[in-house]
């Protein structure tokens, strides 16, 4: 079953071709054949997770050749380590509760064979992308759940800010994505390879200078920033909750934007192979859990809590892994934890972070609506629903002894050596216990303040409560695998360099619990209690507020600083387009034109003026001239005569001649007037003549 | 393969373009069935050539099925020189497949259709010659054919502006001729005896002194620029493609424009290898210039054709980029797999919104929405291509772009520019998904687009073959890149003297 790995994601690739092409009239049908083949890939990473149990996580890796040039090879294969085990149960489970799920949550739906084909192509890259064993073939999975999101994201693509939302997260990850290419194209340039291993070897052989590595790290990051929704290209996450909420529970919080932090996990290598790469890659996700904590505690929509919860816990995991890349940049043999930290967490949230989506989205599918405002008092009307509720937002609080405490305290671990981390971890905690418990109390205490909607609210049916109930267990119990007493727990199983003995940190699980303890009091004070007014600090804090309630005003910058400007510059090369660069094009024709105008004109009168002029000038000449050749004898004698004087003044004084001939030329001149004006005369009386 | 082989694929369509012009005007059924058989044939003998190629002659950079050299014109020392090598045949399958599919989308055509199809063999055949001719005064010949049909397409059956469109083309095209021309005819006279046999021509003309080369090298790109297009010789391209019918348009993107780049690796590049040192980084930088812009351009447009012609000038952009950096078998490779892609994807874009206009009779994007609840097919397939058009992985088009990234970025000195070249990912992912949004998403006017109809099957079946290539090259680029491999690292070599 190891060998045949690969097989793994084309169960769901093959659910999707059957749909789409045979299918997709029969709803049920097909939705029956997208979850059998989940559920087949989900037995099939069963065995391959228990391959690898008995392989002591000894990794496997298989190749085949995509494109084979000089300069580069590149591969399809698969690397299957503990870490890709434990990612293909992840995703496995968390797509059969998903799909299991949807069949109550998508009732009615009349695209529902699409739906679920968009969900076996999603689960097919998803899968792509963990097994991968090169960045080329990991960027190409990337890029194609990067398709299904946008594909789900704008499913009820009627609604336009549905289909805004999807367009907006297609193109906003695609920024990232960018750094991703350039990434790649410096490693093809310096490693001469794209395979995990041998690009790890040369980084770690030294045969690429630092710097480069620090480059090739920082730009390779970028792909993740976009797709884990890392600050500053975060702002794509909030606004694809218009996806239906399952599809936001599988792909926005469990798997797809948690490919970022598997992407950094999974080529810690590299990062760590520059500590600045790596202290980029901390301070990255230490920005992004700080705000998107702050912009939770003050949202009203269910799901946008949850999204900026994702968000926070999602840059927890990477800061973790990029503290891990300082520490062991700084010392090969270092015994910090972030590594184990980082991925740990990453399984268990997936788990309860699907669960409170699925739990919102039961909430949601009762009393249609979003606002917690228009809730209150579900418990009453919804049993397991806000059980399981609550039991996931014990485990993302940390409190013992949930999975969400065993990998948080994780996490707090890794920042021993980095006080300023350790303070905002803390903190995030902290505010982490509090908005998930204000969620909470608002949805399932108190009063219902919407009545009517509270009237018609009622429990999901089995097919929802079911992944519920399954994935609530899993976010007890998941993290026991990595209980810090266990020898040969998760830690040992995903290892990255040496094997690492754990200490349980004592001190640290007492204070961690304390904050999220007082977290959870505080939300109980304000939102359950309500002794505290939280208009009261609401008013008292009112910057803050406003800063936190518009999401630190991201979306709007982004518009006044790039949107509408590149928009505008758009209109402003189509002007230069149709107006300079072909202006030049037909200014030139127009120019040929005119040209070739004043070449006629020029043709017309100058040219054929000359040659006419030239006739006319013979014309005229000769017409003076018919007179002398008058048929009068004595006119010749006379013009002998004249001629033969000439001669022999010219003889004899040439000077004397011009004189003569002056004389003769008026003669001849008087003389030709007198005709002229005898024929004149005769034609206009002839009457005289006749 | 058989004898003849390449003459069979110049001259089946002539026969057609004779046999149509004797056929009664009024039966349209019989034209067109006609048409599509003249066409059918030379494709079918393409896929055959390129298998048989592929088999046999791929591992060696030679020229094959070389038919002559006869002599044409013994005064001008002028030859009937056929042959091909893996930079040709894909050119060849690509004419082959476009045009057969091109006529089969051109049934709806009712305006003077004998003409119209008598036509569209020639162009043709002027289009495979092109693409055969191994001899300068031939390729000549061919290149200036297949202006007359192309003139005529575009000026009859065009659309409001088709004849400023048609003489703006023909001119265009010919202004470029000219500089061909004239180059050509430099490097007769400067060979030693004079010749115009191109593959004589690449091994001497290295000699020549470095200012003739440069000179030689400028006209032609010039000729070969305007074909593209490359920025800024591309204003010719929005209006022609704009104005053109649907099979025309497919023809001039899927085709026509390769001619230039192919025109560039068959005879600029390895003839003039210190010109082409001199201007590699000029190339590339147009390159980059037109991806950026022709990409914001497209997104400034309100019209669905001219956006889809603008991506064009933003997708050769990738082509220009991988020519500059000529000394990695990889861009250059990117280059021919971004040539064959786009021709596939652009070509079905082209029909794809020619089907939109045949029953809205608009191309204007603002004028639709929420199309996908009325033609879910029809949505998918464009929403497809569209995709293949941004570069998504699993389709040609991303095969083509990254292999034209990696490769360019490996050449010295290339850093910088390429890395600034990718941003066109984004900024077509940009022009591309809001198009889709604002003609297949959002709210749909029942009222008035209730009466759109969904692609119809002739239609699929135009469009079908090039949405299988797309995905199987993306898939599985390995057959393409090898039938070409061994002549691009020749190429390389005569480049690198």
């Amino acid at each position: 079953m190891l060998e045949k790995a690969f097989f793994i994601p084309f169960y769901p690739l093959l659910a999707f071709l059957v749909i789409v092409f045979f299918t997709r009239w029969k709803e049920k049908l097909s939705s029956g054949i997208s979850i059998a083949m989940v559920l087949l890939g989900f037995l099939h990473s069963l065995a391959v997770l228990i391959a690898m149990l008995g392989r002591d996580g000894r990794p496997l890796e298989l190749a085949y050749t995509f494109i084979d040039h000089p300069s580069i090879k590149l591969e399809l294969g698969m690397w299957i380590d503990g870490l890709t085990a434990v990612m293909l149960m992840v995703v496995t489970i968390v797509s059969s509760c998903v799909q299991i799920y949807s069949l109550g949550y998508m009732k009615d739906d009349p695209r529902w064979s699409r739906y679920y084909s968009y969900l076996s192509l999603f689960t097919f890259s998803m899968l792509g992308l963990v097994i991968a064993n090169n960045f080329f073939m990991i960027f190409i999975f990337w890029e194609l759940v990067g398709l299904t999101s946008y594909l789900l994201i704008g499913f009820w693509f009627e609604k336009k800010s549905a289909s805004d939302a999807g367009k907006k997260a297609f193109i906003t990850t695609r920024i990232g994505d960018l750094g991703f290419i350039v990434g790649l194209m410096i490693l093809v340039a310096y490693a001469g390879t794209l395979n995990y291993q041998e690009v790890f070897a040369k980084v770690t052989s030294g045969a690429i200078p630092a710097n480069i590595i620090a480059l090739a790290g920082v730009f390779v990051f970028c792909g993740a920033v976009g797709k884990s929704a890392q600050f500053p290209l975060h702002v794509w996450l909030p606004d694809a909750m218009e996806g239906p909420t399952p599809v936001s529970a599988l792909i926005h919080a469990a798997t797809m934007v948690a490919a970022g932090v598997y992407l950094v996990a999974r080529a810690m290598t590299l990062f760590a192979g520059s500590a600045s790469a790596a202290m980029v890659i901390a301070v990255i996700g230490m920005i992004t859990s700080f705000i998107a904590a702050t912009i939770a505690l003050t949202q009203n929509d269910i799901k946008r809590v949850l999204a900026y919860s994702t968000c926070s816990q999602l840059g927890y995991m990477i800061m973790a892994l990029g503290l891990y890349g300082v520490d062991l940049a700084h010392d090969p043999h270092t015994h910090s934890v972030g590594y184990y930290a980082g991925t740990f967490h990453l399984m268990t949230h997936a788990f309860f972070k699907a669960l409170l989506f699925l739990g919102a989205g039961s909430v949601i599918h009762a009393v249609h609506t979003n606002d917690i405002n228009d809730m209150g008092g579900l418990s009453k009307k919804m049993k397991i629903t806000t059980t399981t509720f609550f039991i996931a937002s014990l485990s993302i609080a940390g409190i013992f002894p949930l999975s969400g405490f065993w990998s948080k305290d994780e996490i707090i671990a890794a920042t021993v050596h980095h006080p300023f981390f350790m303070t905002v971890t803390l903190l995030i905690a902290f505010m982490t216990a509090f908005y998930m418990f204000r969620l909470c109390f608002m949805t399932f205490t108190g009063e219902p303040r919407d009545k009517h909607r509270f009237e018609h609210a009622h429990e999901s049916p089995k097919s929802m409560t079911g992944p519920l109930i399954a994935l609530a267990f899993l976010s007890v119990f998941a993290g026991w695998v990595g209980l810090p007493w266990l020898k040969h727990g998760f830690s040992w199983f995903v290892y990255h360099g040496e094997h690492q003995v754990h200490h349980p940190n004592y001190i640290l699980m007492v204070v961690s619990t304390v904050v999220a303890l007082s977290g959870i009091g505080l939300a109980y004070l304000v939102y359950y209690k309500k002794a505290i007014s939280a208009d009261a600090i609401a008013e008292r804090f009112k910057p803050l507020y406003k800063l936190s309630f518009n999401k630190w005003y991201f979306d709007e910058i982004y518009d006044a600083v790039i949107i509408k400007p590149v928009l505008g510059f758009t209109r402003v090369l189509w002007w230069f387009d149709a107006n300079i660069i072909d202006g030049a094009v037909n200014g030139s024709g127009w120019l040929t034109v005119k040209w070739s105008d004043l070449k006629m004109w020029f043709d017309k009168y100058i040219i054929d003026g000359a040659v006419n002029g030239l006739g006319y000038i013979c014309q005229a000449g000769s017409w003076a001239l018919k007179f002398i050749q008058s048929g009068s004898v004595q006119f010749y004698a006379l013009f002998m005569l004249g001629s033969a004087v000439g001669f022999v003044i010219y003889r004899v004084t040439p000077d004397g001649f011009y004189y003569y001939l002056a004389g003769v030329v008026i003669l001849a001149l008087a003389r030709l007037l007198s005709r002229i004006s005898r024929t004149n005369r005769l034609k206009t009386e002839p009457d005289i003549e006749g | 393969m058989f004898e003849y082989a390449l003459s069979s694929l110049i001259f089946i369509p002539v026969i057609g373009f004779i046999v149509v012009m004797f056929l009664p005007k009024d039966n349209f059924g019989l034209i067109r069935w006609t048409s599509a058989l003249f066409s059918f044939v030379p494709f079918v003998i393409s896929v055959w050539l390129t298998y048989d190629y592929f088999i046999l002659h791929s591992s060696s950079a030679a020229m094959v099925y070389v038919e002559g050299p006869f002599t044409w014109i013994p005064a001008l020392n002028a030859q009937y020189f056929l042959g091909v090598d893996g930079i040709s045949v894909p050119m060849l399958f690509l004419t082959g497949l476009l045009g057969f599919l091109s006529i089969l989308a051109s049934f709806n055509i009712v305006k003077r259709v004998k003409e119209y199809f008598a036509f569209f063999l020639l162009l043709i055949a002027g289009m495979m010659g092109v693409f055969c001719a191994l001899d300068f005064f031939l390729f000549y010949v061919f290149w200036e054919v297949m202006l007359v049909p192309m003139y005529f397409l575009i000026g009859i059956w065009g659309g409001p502006r088709k004849e400023y469109a048609a003489i703006k083309f023909f001119l265009y095209t010919l202004f470029g001729s000219i500089f061909m021309l004239v180059a050509i005819l430099v490097l007769y006279f400067t060979s030693e005896p004079h010749t115009l046999n191109m593959l004589t021509l690449i091994q001497t003309a290295p000699a020549f002194s470095r200012s003739l080369q440069i000179m030689c090298f400028a006209f032609f790109f010039i000729a070969f620029a305007i074909k593209v297009p490359v920025w800024p010789f591309h204003t010719w391209l929005p209006d022609a493609h704009v104005e053109a019918p649907t099979a025309v348009s497919v023809i001039l993107a899927g085709v026509l424009l390769k001619m230039g780049t192919y025109g560039m690796l068959r005879i600029s590049w390895p003839m003039f290898p210190e010109a082409l040192r001199y201007f590699a980084v000029p190339i590339a930088l147009l390159g980059l210039i037109a991806i950026i812009y022709g990409a914001l351009v497209s997104m400034a447009q309100k019209d669905l054709k001219k956006l889809v012609a603008y991506s064009s000038v933003s997708h050769m952009g990738y082509c220009m980029l991988a020519l500059g950096a000529y000394s990695s078998v990889t861009a250059l490779a990117g280059c021919m797999f971004q040539m064959v892609s786009h021709g596939l994807i652009t070509g079905a874009l082209f029909l794809l919104v020619g089907v939109l206009y045949d029953r809205a009779h608009t191309r204007e994007i603002a004028a639709f929405g929420g199309l996908g609840v009325k033609i879910p097919v029809y949505t998918g397939l464009m929403v497809l291509f569209s995709m293949a058009s941004l570069g998504l992985p699993g389709m040609s088009g991303f095969v083509s772009e990254f292999m034209v990234f990696i490769g360019a970025f490996s050449h010295p000195g290339f850093m910088v520019i390429t890395a600034l070249a990718v941003l066109g990912v984004v900024l077509t992912a940009g022009y591309m998904l809001r198009m889709v949004q604002r003609v297949f998403l959002g709210e749909f006017n029942l009222a008035k687009w209730g009466g759109l109809t969904e692609i119809n099957f002739r239609e699929i079946v135009t469009v079908a073959p090039l949405a299988i290539l797309t995905i199987a090259i993306g898939v599985y680029p390995a057959p393409l890149s090898n039938l070409m491999r061994a002549t691009l690292e020749n190429l390389i070599n005569l480049m690198a003297r």
